[in-house]
């Protein structure tokens, strides 16, 4: 029908020099975009089903095709861009909340590419870290000021006590959340696997946990969302910590959503939820309408595993996000997690993903600021999460506040995934947010895991040559450390508000 | 020897095993030539077998106690000593399709047009792993020592 | 140091600090003598300097609020060349008003610290240089031999003596930016660069210290009245949080658990970035290099005399002829205390 009809976005271009019809790309596209006409001998490209995801440019033997964004032909408009009016036009036609996958794609401003590093020269030789020591340890874990031995303790229950209390990495890069159920088995058994190898942590996200994984257990993150999807006894014995999810940067304030033509049989039994429905995860948990019950929910889980695991909470960074977190280091978490306007999700509806919540940058400076003002900053650790691309976005991070950091979307990179954004439709070519068995084969866990593996270690030795750099060989000397960055083009408001000074100021 | 593994959770169904199998195979080894300027295309000499969402590539297992091997009647068919690998002597197969009809797996084929010779996996001898392996996206295929 | 408590005169601590004049630049220069007011032994004794005459008259009536004045008078100096423009220097004999204290728990030592903090803060031109009893810091701008012999440092004796002669790089010479630094009665001088300030300033307010100095010694000062008078830590657990052994030699130790606690807790006071630090109060004094020794330190001993420097000559110029001389390994403090 003419008047519902939207310009396709991409349009796919064929080198018929190069094209040897060999018909790979007709068989691998889960869209339908390529065709075989058997008669003309010849493959053809149906540009209105392509997503942009790449799969078949990858896989293309001799190169021939060309994945292009297609020019809109509407006439130039500031405001009223080919978005603008194509949201519209579906819109009249569905009358539904528009969906989308991954993080949020506007021009809002990145602090990160604003923000710069120093070096130490002259007056504090930098160090090379090929030849000394640098360390990256982290511990994450709600720490004392000072050590406390009461009457009748033995010094060494105490430190022992604390330690198990603790979880330690060796970089302070983790796997962000991530269900079963948003992305494929085999994509989880790539995080789970990469993080037991690279002596960090994956997490589970709203997916409960698949009876193979549990023995990647002690490299686990459980999360109790808000649909309590999988969570049992064993669920939160299985992990080294668990993670109270009230809140994700993608869609702050309101709740998951898996839409039912991902919920399988295997799915069904994870989650302890009926196959073919929608996973739907209510906004808030209902149990938790106020701050006490957090609070209440929070020890019930720490008694729950003897206090032996460190519990935590993590939300989406909104306007509030320092009281709100003061007060969920009061509440007695011993770790926070931010989760910025950059993060991911499976699907989402775009409005919320593309206007609420607030960057990371600023979420970060803002908290650990407010922390130490209250005195509490070592009484709960601060990961970071939403939009990390590399490692200088990790150490700037680190910098500002944080003591560890979530990546999700660059861990799905490494996997394949060409953050097309149609995730919620559950097609991907890369086998990463599908539970199709045609499509998730694709994933080979042991080829994802080595990935995700050069990934983590390829930041870590950068962050090293970065610290060394400047003149530091521990992680710990960084964390909130504001005079080793410097901004760029910043007004005097984001300068104040992310504590940093201006480049070519000194100390 | 080393042999050619499947792992069949793998496998995409993209075919590009088919497709370099083809190339390698062609007298000038240069795909788009391959394609579209010999004549005969080389025949794969592996091919993917598929039943809904299950695929993987077969081709030649160079078995231990070979049919083929007994069935040839001029000895084209013969082991190589170092690969351990089943190969046929095109000049000596008189193409009268008997290791056809007796392979098991059904791996071999006639040449195509203009030889009167069969076609089947050789290894790729020459290459250090077969290029069936190299090229699979997946890893669904993998050269390894038989145990 | 001498470890009996015998007085010898600034003349030494001159002598040896003049033979590393190469070391300096003449932007700073400085000592601290402990045992040198012995007829003002329990009265906090303040050295501060005035930028301007108004700096003293807007500054004098918080310390008037704050504490009974036993004696004040200028720090006799005598006029120089070399030194242009000194400030006004003050020195007060003072007794802290218990009843100004902002709680009944708040013991004498954090009052006296959060006074002067206050008046540090208020940048009226006035710097509380030293707070201690019986003990004085001397600091300014030019070397140190030329800041001796402006204080009439000669006429002086003490147990304990430090000096420091500085070639600053991060911030501008003045006289407020000269080590030792001090509170209370810790002074601290320092060789290096802390590349961890950042850290170490913001974990430090955390407990209400406040940086105003525009130095990295600073930080250093306050870190150690936390750890070993706040916490109540010995200075060998000092030394290990602030020059931390590396994670693979703490597994590697017997109290291994205790190591990984140390750090993990104190993580963020760990002194990262070369250096090479005396600090001294009453009854000790420590030198300490960091964690991977990339400034110099040298220490020796004769008879119940310790010496701690950047460089030998240092020491044999003032005892040529030591029972011991060493080089402290990386991390591992030397401490003198006084019987």
């Amino acid at each position: 029908m003419a008047k519902g009809k939207i310009t396709p976005e991409f349009k796919i271009i064929r080198d018929m020099e190069k094209c040897v019809s060999c018909q790979v790309c007709h068989r691998v596209c889960s869209n339908d975009a390529h065709l075989y006409d058997p008669d003309a001998g010849e493959v053809t490209s149906e540009d209105s089903r392509c997503v942009g995801c790449h799969f078949c440019e990858t896989l293309c033997p001799t190169g021939a095709l060309t994945i292009r964004r297609n020019p809109s032909e509407i006439k130039l408009n500031a405001l009223w861009s080919g978005r603008a009016l194509e949201d519209i036009t579906r819109q009249s036609s569905t009358g539904g909340v528009l969906l989308t996958g991954m993080g949020n794609d506007r021009p809002f401003p990145v602090y990160f590419d604003h923000l710069l590093l120093n070096a130490s020269q002259v007056t504090n030789p930098s160090i090379d870290p090929l030849r000394e020591p640098m360390e990256l340890r982290t511990y994450l874990g709600g720490k004392p000021d000072r050590l406390e031995i009461k009457e009748g303790q033995k010094p060494e229950e105490v430190l022992k006590s604390f330690l198990s209390s603790q979880i330690s990495l060796e970089t302070p890069i983790l796997f962000s959340a991530m269900s079963y159920g948003s992305i494929s088995l085999n994509a989880v058994k790539s995080l789970a696997k990469a993080a037991r190898e690279a002596g960090t942590l994956w997490n589970t996200g709203e997916g409960g946990l698949h009876p193979d994984l549990y023995p990647f257990g002690p490299h686990l993150v459980v999360q109790v969302a808000s649909g309590r999807f999988g969570v049992h006894q064993e669920y939160l014995e299985a992990g080294a910590a668990i993670e109270i999810k009230i809140g994700q940067g993608a869609k702050p304030g309101i709740g998951g959503h898996l839409p039912g033509e991902k919920v399988t049989e295997q799915i069904s039994r994870t989650r302890m939820i009926p196959e073919g429905t929608d996973a739907l995860s209510p906004a808030p948990h209902h149990d938790i309408y106020s701050i006490e019950d957090l609070k209440q929910l929070i020890f019930a889980l720490k008694e729950a595993v003897r206090y032996r695991k460190p519990v935590g909470v993590k939300i989406a960074a909104v306007h509030n996000v320092a009281p709100i977190a003061s007060g969920i280091v009061r509440a007695g978490a011993d770790f926070v997690v931010i989760d910025g306007l950059r993060g991911g999700t499976g699907a989402a509806p775009r409005v919320i993903r593309d206007h609420v919540g607030i960057p990371i940058e600023l979420a970060i400076s803002v908290v650990d600021q407010r922390l130490r003002e209250e005195g509490q900053r070592n009484r709960a650790s601060l990961i970071a999460a939403g939009g990390f691309r590399n490692s200088a976005d990790v150490v700037k991070a680190v910098a500002l506040g944080a003591d560890a950091v979530y990546v999700g979307t660059a861990a799905l990179v490494a996997l394949g995934c060409h953050v097309c954004q149609k995730c919620y439709t559950g097609k991907c070519n890369w086998g990463i947010a599908t539970q199709d068995p045609y499509l998730t084969k694709r994933l080979n866990p042991e080829i994802g895991a080595r990935r995700l593996v050069n990934l983590l270690r390829a930041w870590s030795l950068e962050i090293k040559e970065m610290l060394g750099g400047m003149g530091i060989n521990a992680l710990e000397s960084l964390r909130g450390n504001r005079e080793q960055l410097r901004a760029v083009g910043l007004a005097e408001t984001d300068m104040k508000i992310l504590g940093v000074k201006p480049a070519g100021e000194a100390w | 020897m080393k042999k050619i593994f499947i792992r069949e959770e793998y496998c995409m169904n993209c075919r590009l095993c088919e497709v370099h199998c083809i190339v390698q195979n062609s007298k000038t080894r240069n795909i788009i030539k391959a394609y579209k300027g010999e004549y005969p295309k080389p025949v794969s000499r592996v091919l993917v077998e598929e039943k809904g969402y299950l695929s993987f590539a077969l081709q030649c297992r160079h078995c231990e106690d070979a049919p083929c091997l007994e069935a040839c009647i001029t000895g084209a068919m013969h082991r190589d000593p170092e690969s351990g690998a089943v190969l046929a002597d095109e000049e000596k197969c008189v193409g009268c399709w008997m290791c056809i009809m007796v392979c098991p797996f059904g791996v071999i084929s006639r040449h195509g047009e203009g030889k009167r010779v069969i076609s089947k996996c050789n290894l790729c001898q020459g290459e250090e792993i077969p290029v069936c392996v190299k090229n699979c996206p997946n890893e669904a295929i993998v050269f390894e020592e038989a145990s | 140091m001498n470890r009996e408590g015998k007085t010898f005169s600034g003349e030494v601590i001159i002598r040896a600090m003049a033979s590393m004049h190469e070391r300096s630049n003449g932007l700073g220069g400085g000592f601290a003598g402990y045992g040198i007011y012995p007829d003002h032994m329990d009265d906090y004794a303040f050295h501060v300097l005035y930028e301007t005459p108004e700096a003293r008259k807007q500054s004098e009536p918080s310390l008037e609020e704050n504490y009974h004045l036993v004696k004040e008078e200028p720090i006799p100096t005598r006029q120089i060349d070399a030194v242009q423009n000194p400030p006004l220097v003050w020195r007060y004999f003072l007794r802290p008003r218990m009843e100004r204290r902002i709680s009944s728990v708040e013991a004498e030592e954090d009052f006296i610290v959060r006074t002067v903090m206050e008046i540090n803060q208020k940048k009226t031109g006035a710097f509380i240089a030293s707070s201690g009893k019986n003990m004085g810091i001397f600091k300014g701008v030019g070397y140190p031999e030329e800041i001796a012999e402006f204080f009439r440092l000669e006429e002086y004796r003490g147990y304990l003596w430090t000096g420091h002669g500085r070639f600053p790089t991060n911030t501008p010479g003045w006289w407020g930016g000269a080590h030792p630094f001090g509170l209370l009665d810790w002074s601290v001088v320092h060789n290096g660069e802390i590349s961890s300030y950042g850290t170490n300033r913001r974990y430090l307010k955390n407990f209400g210290y406040d940086c105003a100095f525009y130095t990295d010694t600073e930080v250093i000062t306050y870190l150690f009245d936390l750890l070993h008078r706040k916490h109540q830590l010995d200075f060998p657990v000092v030394a290990k949080i602030l020059a931390a052994p590396l994670w693979d030699e703490i597994e590697r130790m017997e109290e291994k658990d205790f190591h990984q606690f140390l750090r993990a807790v104190y993580g963020s006071a760990l002194l990262n970035g070369p250096f090479a630090v005396i600090a001294a109060h009453n009854r000790a004094m420590v030198g300490l290099n960091d964690r991977i020794k990339l400034r110099p330190l040298v220490a020796a001993e004769w008879q119940e005399n310790l010496y701690i420097a950047s460089e030998e000559s240092a020491i044999r110029e003032v005892c040529p002829d030591p029972d011991r001389v060493w080089a402290p390994e990386a991390g591992e403090p030397v401490v003198g205390y006084l019987r």
